[in-house]
């Protein structure tokens, strides 16, 4: 996984609340058996719209995308991650996430900022009145700083840690094989085996 | 203080357990399918790494496959590659697997507790939302993601952060003719699609007591539509009697063991839940789905809603777009709305109980004229027991379609979709934009309430046949 420290970058305004997995990968496409090659595949019902914010030449090459609350509910399809790190974006700025699409985004690699609405409303005038604003993202600090403002947004310490020295859960995990081992003899007799 | 039940089963499971560090947590049964496998397995090959507990490991083929002509090769090229690598992926780690046309083969989240896998107090995770389906039992079950999916294969873990607790208190019995799923659409709809976000929900009280563990499973179910990653219900009698003689169940000694145990998974009267919502069972009514998330439902005899009354500008906002998009005009009396499509079935509403009830209210009517009725169970144990009961005669006889064993127009991965702004009446858990097919329109119902719409060809209730 690649380190994330800090990102300047542009933004895309999605006004929507509860958009949710199918939208950000209709099922369709997760038949692939690949990780990555989903570009095409990002909101892809929406993308036939002209006047749909990621259509516009103005936006090509950004990096934020910021939507409305509840992003990411509905199906634990991680494919919505890469779809998005496919596009291009490594950073999502909402006021609440689902936690199964938050949960995918540490293990890929996107950055989930929380902040508060009033400041998702602020990045959407700012980058709709000027879509080239750049939008400083600092996962050392957490801030969120475009237009003269600082916000500060909220990461869980431990994915934030992770996403900074871009480590690997099983990596880590096999570090506590002997613990492993140690739990899986205490088990009880009667857990059911599926074979 | 006392523990709730999801505070014991984590308690139960916590391998590793560190200061500013998730809880790595043992994780006893790991269930997979084809669609959010097979990049697990590439990773497990990419590093060199096996599958650590095979025996803890099943798979099972649900989302992709055809639900007629099964004993032909799947069409769709796509959907048949999938299939495959997850053969050749279980093949080459040793994962059990229960394929098209095995009479073990069904619905991921159907298959298990029909097997005798699911029981109370475990710890249960599949690549898929609908997997707080076992929480039924008391068991502690959540989806996950792909990288999740090759932790979990690689190591029987999983490092998690605990979640918050809540209880959802369903005080009084559910009237006549009102079900599970009624009751957990209505629950969805008062706390939100983001109400149980971060929660570990606990169904609780008279009504739920009362139900079976189907009508249970359907309630859990749906828990991830109000964002909570599982619910519990907290074992009891009828769990016991439901697992006592399945094939995988503990038997003689082991059962009593395992017996004694779960009879201790139970909140603690001292217990505080983080969050409470209580629910009067006696006042709910068949309930349906107006828009395009499961919370934007109301009771069948209400109308479509005017997006002008909610008072949130984001709900509004949301409802006007729902409405669009659903062709609905506020106002207009839910009973009104036409469908061309009615769809029983899913991980949600497709076991035996669910056709059973279904089938009585088709016996001796006939589908709508202009409206086609899928009938598709969740697995070929679901299949064959509705066969021996000749719930498939009254089906066919009705005029519906009675097909073969998967998640079919659940979703729309395989060859049964909704066509463009063509309008179902389905028994799946999820209304989203396109969930059934691009440009469809999905109205979420009850089975009872999916027959009886196959029947009047517009919303309705058993209570409103003649």
């Amino acid at each position: 996984m690649e380190a994330f420290t800090v990102l300047t970058g542009t933004a895309v305004p999605l006004r929507e609340s509860n958009v949710d997995t199918d939208q950000i990968i209709p099922a369709v496409y997760l038949k692939r058996i690949t990780r990555t090659g989903y570009e095409d595949a990002l909101f892809a019902a929406w993308r036939g719209d002209p006047e749909f914010a990621l259509n516009h030449p103005a936006r090509a090459g950004a990096t934020i995308l910021v939507a409305g609350p509840d992003f990411g509910t509905g199906s634990s399809r991680e494919h919505a991650v890469w779809a998005l790190l496919d596009h291009g974006f490594r950073v999502v700025i909402s006021s609440r996430f689902a936690d199964i699409f938050r949960g995918n985004s540490g293990k890929g690699g996107l950055v989930t900022a929380v902040v508060d609405q009033d400041v998702v409303e602020q990045l959407w005038t700012a980058t709709e009145s000027d879509p080239s604003t750049p939008i400083t993202v600092d996962l050392v600090d957490r801030t969120v700083s475009f237009a003269g403002v600082v916000a500060p947004f909220e990461i869980d310490d431990y994915v934030r840690w992770r996403l900074l020295e871009g480590l690997d859960d099983v990596g880590l995990t096999l570090q506590s094989a002997h613990l492993i081992e140690g739990f899986e003899q205490a088990r009880p007799e009667f857990t059911p085996r599926t074979a | 203080m006392g523990r709730t039940l999801a505070e014991k089963v984590w308690d139960h499971h916590v391998v590793r357990s560190a200061p500013g560090e998730p809880d790595l947590l043992y994780i006893d049964l790991h269930l997979i399918h084809e669609v959010t496998s097979p990049q697990a397995f590439d990773g497990l090959r990419a590093a060199g790494r096996q599958v650590r507990r095979p025996d803890l490991t099943l798979a099972t083929e649900d989302h992709n496959v055809p639900t007629i002509d099964i004993d032909k090769p799947i069409a769709d090229p796509v959907s048949r590659a999938q299939v495959d690598a997850l053969r050749a992926n279980a093949e080459e780690f040793g994962v059990p697997i229960h394929s098209l046309g095995s009479t073990e083969q069904g619905i991921v989240h159907v298959v298990g507790p029909q097997l005798g896998l699911t029981h109370p107090g475990m710890t249960i995770v599949c690549g898929d939302s609908h997997t707080s389906t076992h929480g039924a039992f008391g068991a502690l079950a959540f989806g996950i993601g792909t990288s999740e999916v090759e932790h979990v294969l690689a190591t029987q873990t999983l490092p998690l952060k605990p979640f918050k607790t809540m209880a959802i208190t369903v005080e009084g019995q559910l009237p006549e003719g009102v079900t599970a799923k009624d009751l957990i659409l209505a629950v969805i709809a008062k706390i939100g699609t983001g109400g149980g976000q971060g929660y570990v929900l606990e169904y609780r009280g008279e009504a739920i007591r009362a139900l079976s563990m189907e009508g249970r499973m359907t309630i859990c179910n749906m828990s991830i539509e109000a964002g909570a990653r599982a619910g519990m219900i907290a074992p009891d009698e009828t769990t016991f009697a439901y697992i006592e003689g399945r094939p995988m169940a503990p038997e003689g000694k082991l059962w009593a063991d395992a017996v004694a145990h779960w009879r201790t998974l139970v909140t603690d009267d001292d217990a505080e839940f983080d969050a409470e919502v209580v629910v009067d069972a006696s006042a709910l009514s068949p309930f349906v789905t107006w828009g395009t998330n499961p919370g934007q439902g109301v009771p069948l005899s209400a109308s479509v809603p005017d997006p002008e009354e909610f008072t949130d500008t984001a709900q509004q906002a949301a409802a006007r777009k729902a409405l669009d998009y659903m062709g609905l005009t506020a106002g207009t009396p839910m009973r009104e709305i036409s469908v061309d499509t009615v769809f029983l079935g899913s991980c949600t509403n497709g076991r035996i109980e669910d056709l059973r009830s279904a089938a009585e209210v088709l016996r001796g009517r006939r589908v709508a004229d202009g409206v086609r009725m899928l009938v598709v169970p969740g697995s070929v144990r679901v299949r064959l027991a509705a066969m021996a009961e000749g719930l498939d005669r009254v089906f066919i006889d009705a005029g519906a379609e009675w097909r073969e064993a998967g998640c079919s127009m659940c979703l729309a991965m395989n060859a049964d979709t909704l066509a463009h702004q063509e309008r179902s009446a389905s028994t799946s858990n999820r209304n989203f934009e396109g969930r059934q097919g691009p440009g469809g329109r999905t109205h979420l119902v009850s089975p009872q309430v999916a027959a009886a719409t196959a029947v009047r060809g517009t919303l309705g209730s058993p209570a409103d046949l003649i």
